[in-house]
């Protein structure tokens, strides 16, 4: 019965986090449609419910009553796993993501992360970097060219982009004195580290975007060139997964920064509750990438990788001589 | 607890490690390949080290199993998904793989040093990513850079390698080179 209380906490919040992560692309959705929308001028989705809120509700229906469809030549066993293989990262990156700082419920002291490991930010970007896997797969097992293009393309992005983008948070590291994501937000308890590390912040910004594929660097689904990329061949359910990890990474990103670059949950202003501040800069970062992908074109793929290896990873490097120059 | 969780990652390790010799898809090898350095990670985790565990999951996993992957979807598998690693009467393979498997067992069981590594009093460091950058940064400074040196070496000499060996798609890269150049110099 003992175990029983001690193990309860983490499943509850286990419980929590991959409910609210599962029913999170519902809003998401919804929003994306609306500010596509109204930067091109109409109203969006408007039909189902009031300014279209149930839209994404019908599109889910929709989806799953769709056929369930596997090419005759695919690798069928890969083509069934590849869409889990690509949702399990973006959640276990989760487990390292602290909310806030410890509170108190009914006299036991609660931490609103699940882990509070001491390579907490190693333990993100490395797992971000498997979500890779299910592209891979998907391109590779559905045996049909647009798909192998896009997931060529998506590999040779994500390795180019992984540099930069750990190397802009080694700035951080050093400022904190820590890879734990609590001591790395408490860090920032007096001035936000995007002051000290504007460049850094620039680069782990346009890395996330290249990270979490999003315009303009959405070069792997390059819906004018390839059909649809590494999903082309999915339909229904399976295709709603890749869906899912894809808004759950764009919220991992935002996550990211804002812990990294923008305080976490210091600096809300009074009567507003540390959480919900954290929530509200994340909602703003997400809606700064659903704005970039409806104002930018899309880079040509040898401007992705000039870009990649020529501008942002000595942007990076000479991050963090500078701030080792400071720091000294 | 702890030995069940042993049990069940090293059974997992051994049965995806032996996978990747028996599969006959080079995909399918690399992805159990995948799934083994998984494992192993998980045993660092077990064995009480997180960062060693996280640099398993980023080299291994992260850069060299999808640099792997690349090049195996860059090839034409058909031809190759039919090879059996171990062909049939390749009795001198299999002589040779006993003999190295026998050593390494014989080696194993003469060192001291993993002898100190299994005694039941073990302490695990808290401090241990100060120490091992202490150990890599200031006492083995000397071999550490070499090391990368000669890694780079290899790579250049990687790179030069597979050029002398293709040279008319050399010539080909270069005139494609040089147009890219030019399409650069309009986007200017």
């Amino acid at each position: 019965m003992e175990y029983l209380y001690a193990i309860l906490p983490m499943l509850v919040k286990i419980a929590v986090i991959v409910v609210v992560l599962l029913l999170l692309p519902l809003p998401l959705t919804w929003l994306e449609r609306k500010i596509a929308g109204h930067i091109q001028q109409r109203p969006g989705p408007m039909r189902v419910g009031w300014h279209g809120l149930l839209q994404p509700i019908a599109d889910g229906i929709k989806l799953l009553t769709k056929e369930d469809h596997i090419p005759t030549e695919a690798d069928r066993w890969l083509f069934k796993i590849a869409p889990v293989v690509a949702l399990v990262p973006p959640f276990v990156v989760f487990v390292a993501i602290p909310l806030g700082e410890p509170i108190e419920v009914f006299g036991t002291v609660v931490t609103l992360s699940l882990s509070n490991m001491n390579v907490g930010l190693l333990f993100i970007l490395a797992i971000s970097g498997i979500g890779i896997f299910g592209i891979i797969l998907a391109g590779w097992a559905s045996n049909s060219k647009y798909a192998v293009l896009g997931s060529l393309r998506a590999i040779a992005q994500m390795i180019s982009y992984e540099i930069p983008m750990g190397f802009s948070v080694i700035g951080v590291v050093m400022l904190a004195n820590s890879m734990n994501m609590m001591e790395i937000v408490s860090a920032q308890k007096e001035l936000w580290n995007v002051v000290y590390q504007p460049i850094g912040f620039f680069v782990f910004f346009v890395a996330g975007l290249a990270e979490a594929q999003r315009i303009p660097f959405d070069l792997p689904e390059a819906e004018g060139d390839l059909g649809a990329g590494y999903h082309t061949e999915y339909s229904g359910i399976r295709f709603s997964l890749f869906m899912l990890s894809e808004y759950i990474v764009v919220v991992i990103m935002a996550f990211l920064n804002v812990l990294l670059f923008f305080g976490g949950w210091h600096g809300a202003p009074p009567l507003v509750p540390e959480i919900v501040w954290l929530l509200l800069k994340v909602g703003f970062f997400i809606w700064v990438f659903m704005w970039f992908r409806f104002t930018f074109p899309r880079y040509r793929f040898d401007q992705l990788m000039a870009i990649g290896w020529k501008v942002l990873l000595p942007l990076a490097i000479i991050n963090i001589l500078v701030s080792g120059l400071f720091m000294l | 607890m702890e030995q069940q969780f042993f049990i069940l990652l090293s059974l997992v390790t051994i049965a995806t490690g032996s996978l990747v010799v028996v599969a006959r898809n080079p995909i399918h090898s690399a992805l159990s390949l995948v799934a083994c350095f998984v494992q192993i990670s998980a045993l660092f985790v077990l064995l009480g080290s997180p960062f060693l565990a996280v640099i398993q999951i980023f080299v291994y996993v992260g850069a060299i199993m999808v640099l792997f992957l690349f090049v195996i979807m860059m090839l034409d598998i058909r031809k190759e998904a039919h090879a059996r690693f171990i062909k049939k009467g390749a009795i001198p393979t299999i002589i040779v793989l006993i003999a190295l498997a026998s050593e390494l067992l014989f080696l194993l069981s003469q060192s001291s040093r993993l002898q100190m590594a299994m005694a039941p009093d073990r302490v695990v460091d808290p401090e241990q990513i100060r120490q091992l950058s202490l150990t890599l940064f200031k006492d083995f400074l000397l071999p550490f850079e070499v090391a990368s040196v000669i890694l780079l070496v290899a790579l250049v000499g990687a790179v030069v390698l597979a050029r002398n060996e293709h040279n008319n798609n050399n010539n080909n890269n270069n005139s494609s080179k040089a147009n890219q150049a030019t399409t650069l110099e309009v986007d200017k």
